[in-house]
């Protein structure tokens, strides 16, 4: 096993600073949507900055579990980072775990964020934490599903081996399966970065709110953690839709140049499937919560339904 | 070395029959007779796991041992021991938790004192220990029986202890009664087998199923599957679980969760793969089947408790049923012709077992101290102890990652491997059955993603926010003995997820056995740092590696704080009230409202029964007084079991009728049976 430090060190790097960058690239491209100018690209930046320097409040009824989320949120999100390919077809710690444990690390993120708003005793982080638990549990099986399609067809789970799966003759570019695997992905993309349909990312104390109920009691330099942490699971989710179905441009070979075109496809790959997600977002209301389930299922069905069609066209 | 073993072994069994007899001897002096018992039990779980380790570890070529007990005593009857891979598998963990245990049940038996009688508590866990331990190492028909039954019995009476309750007597009966039927569809699959060998010897039975045919066998399959069954706790065998579970002294319900219904999986594996195999195709697609439905519904009922006992019965259902798809798959690998992937699935099956015993028995220990120190089981009146126990709230805390199957712990490498072994599956071969592999992979997704939403809650509303109650409130932190054994199954629980590559190779000789295979080398890669699924192509995991890269990403937020936020300061300060100061206990979230949206969303399955009174002077909406109550009923115990109990009483009121009481009565029945037995006799 030989582990490529600078690699590790550079893609580490690539997360921290491109997630808020993805954050704001989303939030100003919305606010174009709506006729507004909307804050720059580099806002969230200013804001993580704003949080750092911040003094905090911590809930007199808050316990130990409280300063752990935020640290756990953070790890997690960026740890599940290095097992996806983002420039480099193998991922600079792709031997560490595959897709199942990056849903793992994801799934630890959420535990602890979901506890960490139970603790201050407030009513509206245990409503936040009941719902994320609720609804990721739904989506839970559907991106599973997804994610054992491609495993299927490609005989690996870790991502890495996916990619290069792909690289190989007898792959079929998007064929039917992968594309159902890709509609039911995305769809578990939007619940679980909390976006609308599902979630509102802008609001604040409404009844109607799920990811930011949680973070209510939150503040200074744990709310940044989070606040990071969840843009870094927005930019892993997405980049590993953008990389595994549409493995284009991933460096195979450790050349200066092949990073810097993957770079660059990553880039394009990722502002294409953020125009998705914001025109998604303008175009559509936010769902009442008991009606989420159902788009969930949906999900799940166009999963399965992939599944099944890799059995047929085999 | 191969003498070894089997030394340690009869030197434990010794042991808790000396506990056994020590607790009853020194029945007036409770306080000697506790220490005696679970002193006795402690020490003979150590030597037991020893003797597990040392015969695991000497490798898969190790023969296995067989013995006598008893030899002179009763020479018509032998009554011999065998420990192989597989029973000394599940000897470790009947070990494993009989330690942990033991140490913690020292001073938990304290606050029996003066009250009960806790030598006699000490008395009946050495028997239930030895039971379960002769269960698994028994060789013959009959000593197995023995043991089994001995086993329902002393659980029985463990299950009862605290009988002055009507739950806890009504929990006892029910306990009993399946335990019965269990026994009774054993004895009938036994019978069958018998038939056929002609002897009681395990020895004898090996590889029975080539020459049965195959009615015979299917039938001392379902036999079998019943009687296991209702032991493990599959849906829908399962009602006595969370009814008994709850109601016996928590260091109690820890070792029949851990252990006892793991003697249902013992079982089924010992028969299924070493006795009527090679297997049906039908036989995996029902097991598989069945633990996956097991899961998902153990699951879902249990998000629904807010008895906090109660809720991990029913884990140990869900569990039960990821065990299940492991051993389905192997079963289905078995038909298929791979017996490499067959004892793949089977590692990962085992390996939850033992997973399994690790964090149920911390978390049913963690729910033990939380209970005497609050005396009550309802978590609608905890909370807040996450800061008056501390310590139990981290052992509790760890237990609910581990059974969330989250990384890096026991939980998820166990679920990872079933995974890999249910993915894998798919590609076997064309048939269409293959697409139940990944239908119960979504289906494990499904519960472990739940299983996560129910630990949120079971530890949220324990341990965290405001205390709920007075007795929350003055909580106090749980005595030595009950934190060093509750530190001993964390310690497990840590290093069977940091080290799974070590650990793998304990199974080999048990696969070694059942399907001939060995392939912990192929689950080991750099160095044994990765875990492999068979090849490392196919798919890796490392959960040191993932503490490694964790640990070395720890210094981004503290440089993050050195450079930008160290001279900011931290304010304690009330939770936002939304402007209208006074937060109380009875505002925050509940364990009903938190599960709350799934009760919705699974209403089908559910059907909750609400009754809402409100009291008013003028008008509704400014209620005086509001009573609400709600109430789910298992959909099983509606339509299964409620009709069958009301039919068997009524069928035997009709039987009744024969008992007339009279003479004459009796003397025809005995005439028409004679008539019948000589008509027959033509």
């Amino acid at each position: 096993m030989n582990l490529d430090l600078p690699l590790i060190l550079a893609q580490t790097a690539l997360l921290l600073l491109l997630a808020p960058l993805l954050t704001g690239l989303i939030k100003k491209w919305k606010a174009l949507l709506q006729n507004r100018r909307g804050p720059p690209v580099w806002q969230p930046f200013l804001d993580l900055l704003k949080f750092l320097r911040k003094d905090m409040v911590v809930s007199e009824h808050a316990s130990w579990v409280f300063p752990l989320a935020p640290h756990l949120v953070f790890l997690t999100s960026l740890s599940a980072g290095l097992l996806v390919p983002m420039v480099a077809a193998q991922a600079p710690l792709g031997l560490f775990g595959g897709a199942l444990a990056l849903v793992g690390l994801l799934a630890l993120g959420r535990f602890f964020l979901a506890l960490g708003g139970l603790d201050p005793a407030s009513a509206f982080g245990g409503m936040g934490s009941s719902r994320e638990m609720t609804l990721s549990a739904i989506a839970e099986p559907a991106m599973m599903l997804a994610i054992f399609t491609l495993a299927i067809s490609a005989g690996s789970t870790n991502l890495g081996q996916i990619v290069l799966a792909s690289q190989e003759p007898g792959w079929k570019f998007l064929d039917p399966s992968h594309a159902l695997a890709f509609i039911a992905m995305f769809i578990v993309l939007l619940a679980e970065t909390g976006r609308i349909p599902v979630d509102n990312p802008a609001t604040h104390l409404e009844l109607t709110m799920i990811h930011e109920a949680m973070l209510l009691e939150y503040s200074g330099r744990y709310l940044a953690l989070i606040e990071w942490g969840a843009s870094i699971k927005q930019l892993v989710l997405m980049t590993l839709l953008a990389n595994i179905f549409f493995p284009v441009g991933l460096a195979v070979k450790t050349t200066a140049a092949t990073f810097g075109l993957g770079l660059l496809y990553l880039a394009g790959k990722l502002i294409v499937l953020a125009g998705v997600v914001v025109v998604v977002e303008t175009t559509n209301a936010k769902l009442r919560l008991f009606r989420v389930p159902d788009l969930l299922g949906a999900a799940f069905v166009l999963a399965m339904l992939a599944l099944v069609s890799t059995f047929l066209f085999r | 070395m191969n003498f070894q073993p089997a030394t340690l072994l009869v030197v434990s069994l010794c042991g808790y029959a000396v506990g056994a007899v020590a607790g009853l001897l020194f029945l007036r002096r409770e306080k000697l007779a506790a220490a005696l018992s679970f002193g006795a039990a402690a020490l003979s779980g150590l030597v037991g796991l020893l003797a597990a380790l040392l015969f695991l570890g000497s490798g898969a070529s190790a023969p296995s041992w067989h013995g006598e007990l008893m030899p002179t005593l009763i020479p018509y009857i032998k009554f011999s021991l065998r420990l192989d891979g597989l029973g000394a598998f599940f000897l470790m963990l009947v070990s494993l938790l009989g330690c942990a245990i033991s140490i913690y049940s020292l001073d938990y038996a304290k606050g029996y004192f003066g009250r009960k009688n806790a030598g006699v508590l000490g008395a009946f866990f050495n028997a239930l220990l030895l039971a379960t331990a002769l269960t698994f190492v028994a060789n013959t028909i009959w000593l197995f029986l023995i043991a089994w039954e001995l086993m329902a019995l002393t659980a029985y009476c463990l299950v009862s202890f605290e009988h002055e309750q009507p739950e806890t007597r009504q929990a006892g009966v029910l306990f009993f009664i399946m335990s019965h039927i269990d026994t009774g569809c054993i004895i009938l699959g036994f019978l069958l087998l018998f038939q056929v060998s002609g002897d009681y010897s395990f020895d004898s039975l090996h590889g029975l199923g080539a020459k049965m045919s195959a009615g015979n066998r299917d039938a001392a399959f379902v036999l079998f599957l019943l009687g296991f069954g209702i032991k493990a706790g599959i849906v829908p065998l399962h009602i006595w679980l969370p009814a008994a579970h709850p109601v016996a002294p928590s260091n109690v319900s820890a070792l029949m969760s851990g252990v006892l219904i793991k003697t249902g999986i013992y079982g089924l594996t010992r028969v299924c793969f070493e006795f009527l195999g090679p297997p049906p195709l039908w036989w995996g697609v029902t097991v598989l089947v069945a633990g996956t439905v097991s899961a998902v519904l153990g699951v879902l009922y249990a998000l629904m408790e807010h008895d906090l006992k109660r809720l991990l019965a029913y884990h140990s259902i869900e569990n039960i049923g990821i065990i299940l798809m492991g051993l389905g798959a192997a079963l289905l690998f078995l038909y298929f012709g791979h017996p490499v992937l067959a004892a793949f699935s089977l590692v990962a099956g085992m390996y939850h077992t033992i997973n399994h015993a690790a964090f149920k028995g911390l978390l049913f220990l963690g729910a033990g101290a939380v209970v005497h120190s609050t005396h009550t089981r309802n978590m609608e009146e905890m909370g807040g102890l996450a800061k008056r126990m501390p310590d139990t709230a981290v052992y509790f805390l760890i237990g609910a990652v581990a059974i969330s199957a989250l990384p890096p712990l026991n939980g998820f490498v166990s679920e990872w491997l079933t995974y890999q072994a249910l993915l894998q599956g798919f590609g076997t071969s064309g048939s269409l059955w293959h697409l139940v592999f990944p239908l119960s992979g979504a289906m494990l997704a499904l519960t472990g993603a739940l299983a996560a939403a129910c630990f949120v809650k079971a530890f949220g509303i324990t341990f965290l926010a405001q205390p709920r109650s007075e007795a929350a409130r003055n909580a106090r932190e749980a005595a030595p003995s009950m934190r060093i054994g509750m530190a001993l199954l964390t310690a497990a629980c840590l290093l069977l997820g940091f080290f799974p590559t070590a650990f793998v190779r304990l199974l080999d000789p048990l696969t070694q056995q059942l399907t001939g295979q060995q392939i912990s080398g192929q689950l080991s890669v750099a160095n044994g740092l990765v875990l492999a699924s068979l090849t490392e192509k196919a798919g890796t995991v490392s959960t040191p590696g993932l503490v490694l890269m964790g640990l070395c990403l720890l210094p981004i937020p503290f440089v993050l704080w050195l450079a930008l936020a160290r001279k900011t300061k931290t304010r304690r300060g009330p939770t936002w009230d939304c402007g209208q100061p006074g937060l109380t206990p009875q505002m925050e979230y509940t364990a009903t409202g938190f599960s709350k949206p799934v009760r919705m969303i699974f209403k089908a399955l559910f059907r909750p029964r609400r009754d809402t009174q409100r009291e008013y002077d003028f008008s509704p909406y400014f209620a005086t007084n509001v009573r609400f109550e709600s109430h789910i009923e298992e959909v099983f115990v509606q339509r299964l079991y409620r009709p069958l109990r009301i039919s068997i009483v009524r069928v035997s009121r009709r039987i009744r009728a024969l008992q007339a009481g009279s003479v004459h009565a009796y003397l025809l029945y005995i005439f028409i049976t004679l008539l019948l037995l000589l008509l027959f006799a033509l």
